[in-house]
């Protein structure tokens, strides 16, 4: 008995020996497809010949960030269903491959080269996180591939390969800047931040500003993420006598802040605080009670009146039920699938050369509003909104600006130091680099 | 001046939060030696328990008032079940615990993700503990103080059960000399059900209470359990009287450094400074006095 037992384990490793060789040998192959393709310019191996073309959806479907890329996700899936329905893109149907980030940057890099190379997709969408960003980054400029990302970030970035379209900082964090100075009467600004790239960023290009528009800076201060204590915050955020606070919490911290802000007798008519990483979806968490009449910024919100969005927020809640509730990301991710499908129509080819093209001066009528391409740095135009959250939940519009050009260095104000903001995003960005497995939003 | 009390104010009142967390976790691990990894979990449990009544209330202060014994139940329970069916089989593996109860808090977690979604949910305050009240030149929130009140209650009825009842000598016989207690007639399998039962169900009150200050969500006990073994720890293990005074220190600690740098900065200095304490006193502020070998 014993001996058999033996034998059987030996036989086992022996197969898993040879599985395991022979899953090198693969992705030893596997590299040298790719290497060829790098090699040989834009030669890919999309099959543009069936009935059907193929694209990748990669989102984190489980781990900490599943509870906001699920909804990316879906409302992705809404896009190619509309898309197939009115007949399919050069008159080939979309066929979805999906992959599971699983909220760790480097399973995104591992899983979006699959995406690219095994599957042979013809543009990619998702990602949600600036570390997940940043670690797809290189496989889709090393293949030359197409990636859609729809998240706000905090800029300073622009790469052929990526078509951005979430807000970058000029059309988020700046008008929210100019709003509080102009329209509350903001003189003095306490910032509020969960501790990792983007608010740490965000803050620097907010000090930059406060110099050159005379606003002052009371506070400055970061918890880890999921903190849960901000006694001391509050206390110091309450004696400071700042006319408004800056919130780039991120998650579960929001909860905590603004239930140690309540109470200490802090409110939305005497302290505004105004927020750029709350959206209706996470609104309910928080509870809409702790947190009624407070400010946000986006550009997108699920209350904007318009026939585009009257019928993006229906056939959503038609598809995945009435409850649901919409927000600027999975709005921005509706648009890339859309903004693709049009580029690949004016290109008249599914080649990435072609299509990144095309991508210049390319329109969607989105719920926010038509957004424009710019192809110098693959960002599109965005109106920026404020916001005043209500107390059923949503997010009414209280005052809109001009519709806005990317800028995503900031190159057209006078005030932005380009140089450092980028050394120290790249700063924060390698810092971070150990303790990104967790949810680094944005 | 001023600053110097409200931040000792703030300290106790991060401290109070600490203690709760951890005071479950130092009667299970530290009069068992068990290393129990859901007790995060069952602070989880405790938090969703609010939850559940409150929809089943509507009413927000009724809800928390049902809350507090009946999630001391549910956490008590699910603590015996653990015991039962995983633990008991391990008392003399503390590694295998570890792994073992740390598997179970990643099933809890999943498992109140598909039943109440990712997202936190939203457990009201009851309105007679919103707002803040003015205590030493600063402004404390009402529920910090019902939650330090709370506390207060929970050691000082768990000290008392301890040192006067039955059970409690028990507990303390059974930490000192495992087999000498048997073989003077004690059921040591009863005594660690029971102790299990108190101290999961403390975890489930602390859940409870933690539903007022931060968000209910299923990685909520994540954010507490690395503090409580640091408490439990650091108070010397099996000593509730080592975990009171080491949640105080470290949340004053906490909230002083905070106050002159920052929170990330305060909570990496709170742990160095834990990390040079046990080297010069690996057993903590107390230590249990054991007869046995071990």
């Amino acid at each position: 008995m014993g001996e058999l037992h033996q034998r059987r384990t030996r036989s086992l490793r022996t197969c898993s020996a040879l599985i395991a060789a022979g899953a090198l040998l693969l992705t030893a192959c596997g590299a040298r497809a790719g290497e060829e393709a790098v090699g040989g310019g834009t030669e890919s191996c999309v099959d543009v010949d069936g009935d059907s073309i193929k694209i990748g959806f990669i989102n984190s479907l489980s781990g900490t960030m599943a509870i906001s890329e699920t909804t990316v996700n879906d409302v992705l899936h809404l896009a190619a269903e509309e898309i197939n329905d009115a007949g399919g893109v050069l008159g080939k149907q979309l066929e979805i491959v999906e992959e599971d980030g699983a909220s760790e940057p480097a399973t995104f890099a591992e899983r979006s080269e699959r995406l690219i190379v095994q599957e042979c997709t013809a543009a990619v969408f998702g990602g949600w996180t600036s570390a997940s960003r940043k670690a797809m980054l290189p496989v889709f400029e090393g293949h030359d591939a197409l990636l859609f990302y729809p998240t706000q970030y905090e800029g300073l970035e622009a790469s052929e390969n990526i078509i951005y379209t979430g807000a970058t900082t000029n059309q988020q964090i700046v008008p929210a800047l100019d709003y509080l100075l102009e329209e509350e009467g903001a003189e003095s600004l306490y910032l509020v931040g969960s501790d990792y790239v983007f608010p740490r960023t965000a803050n620097m290009i907010i000090r930059q500003w406060a110099e050159e528009n005379g606003v002052e800076i009371l506070g400055e201060d970061y918890t880890p993420l999921g903190s849960t204590d901000f006694t001391t915050i509050a206390n110091q955020l309450a004696s400071s006598g700042a006319d408004a606070v800056f919130n780039t919490l991120n998650g579960d911290s929001n909860v905590a802040f603004f239930r140690q802000y309540n109470s200490l007798g802090l409110d939305a008519e005497t302290t505004p605080v105004l927020s750029v990483s709350i959206a209706e979806e996470e609104i309910e968490g928080i509870g809409a009670s702790n947190i009624e009449g407070q400010l946000t910024s986006w550009n997108y919100y699920q209350t904007l009146e318009n026939q585009e969005n009257e019928d993006f927020v229906a056939a959503f809640q038609e598809k995945y039920g009435e409850g649901r509730v919409t927000s600027d990301v999975m709005q921005s991710a509706y648009n890339s699938l859309h903004l693709w499908a049009a580029m690949v129509e004016e290109a008249e080819s599914f080649d990435v050369d072609a299509v990144r093209d095309a991508a210049d001066a390319t329109s969607f009528a989105a719920p926010e509003g038509t957004v424009t391409i710019d192809g110098e740095n693959q960002h599109v135009t965005k109106t920026p909104r404020i916001g005043r959250i209500t107390a059923d939940g949503l997010i009414d519009t209280i005052w809109e600006g001009e519709l806005t050009e990317p800028d995503p260095f900031l190159e057209t104000y006078s005030w932005a130091d380009e140089e450092e903001a980028e050394e120290y995003a790249q700063e924060a960005d390698e810092a971070d680099e150990d303790s990104d497995e967790d949810s680094d939003e944005d | 001046m001023d600053m110097i009390l409200s931040q000792l104010v703030a300290g106790v009142s991060v401290g109070s939060i600490l203690l709760l967390a951890a005071v479950g976790l130092a009667l299970t691990f530290g009069q068992m030696g068990v290393i129990n990894m859901a007790h995060g979990e069952f602070i989880m449990v405790g938090a969703y328990t609010a939850f559940v009544l409150q929809g089943i209330f509507g009413h927000a202060g009724i809800s928390l008032i049902v809350a507090l014994p009946l999630a001391f139940l549910v956490g008590g329970l699910l603590g015996v079940l653990l015991e039962q069916v995983l633990i008991r089989h391990m008392y003399h593996r503390p590694l295998d615990t570890l792994l073992a109860t740390f598997g179970v808090g990643i099933i809890l977690q999943q498992l109140a993700r598909d039943l109440f979604g990712a997202p936190a949910v939203d457990v009201r305050t009851p309105s007679w503990l919103q707002g803040s009240v003015e205590l030493l030149g600063t402004a404390v929130p009402v529920s910090r103080i019902f939650i330090l009140g709370l506390v207060i209650a929970v050691v000082a009825g768990l000290s008392a059960m301890m040192t006067w009842t039955s059970l409690g000598r028990r507990i303390r016989a059974v930490v000192l000399n495992r087999s000498l207690a048997e073989t003077s007639g004690i059921s040591t399998r009863s005594t660690d059900r029971l102790t299990f039962f108190i101290g999961s169900g403390l975890a489930g009150v602390a859940g409870v209470t933690i539903t007022l200050i931060g968000s209910t969500s299923p990685t909520l006990g994540m954010s507490y359990i690395v503090d409580a073994f640091l408490v439990v720890v650091a108070g010397g293990i099996g000593k509730i009287k080592g975990a009171v005074i080491a949640a105080f220190s470290l949340g004053i600690l906490q909230a002083f450094i905070e106050f002159s740098t920052t929170a990330s900065i305060a909570k990496f200095l709170v742990l160095v400074i834990v990390v040079a304490f046990l080297q010069i006193r690996p057993q903590g502020l107390f230590s249990v006095r054991t007869r046995s070998l071990a």
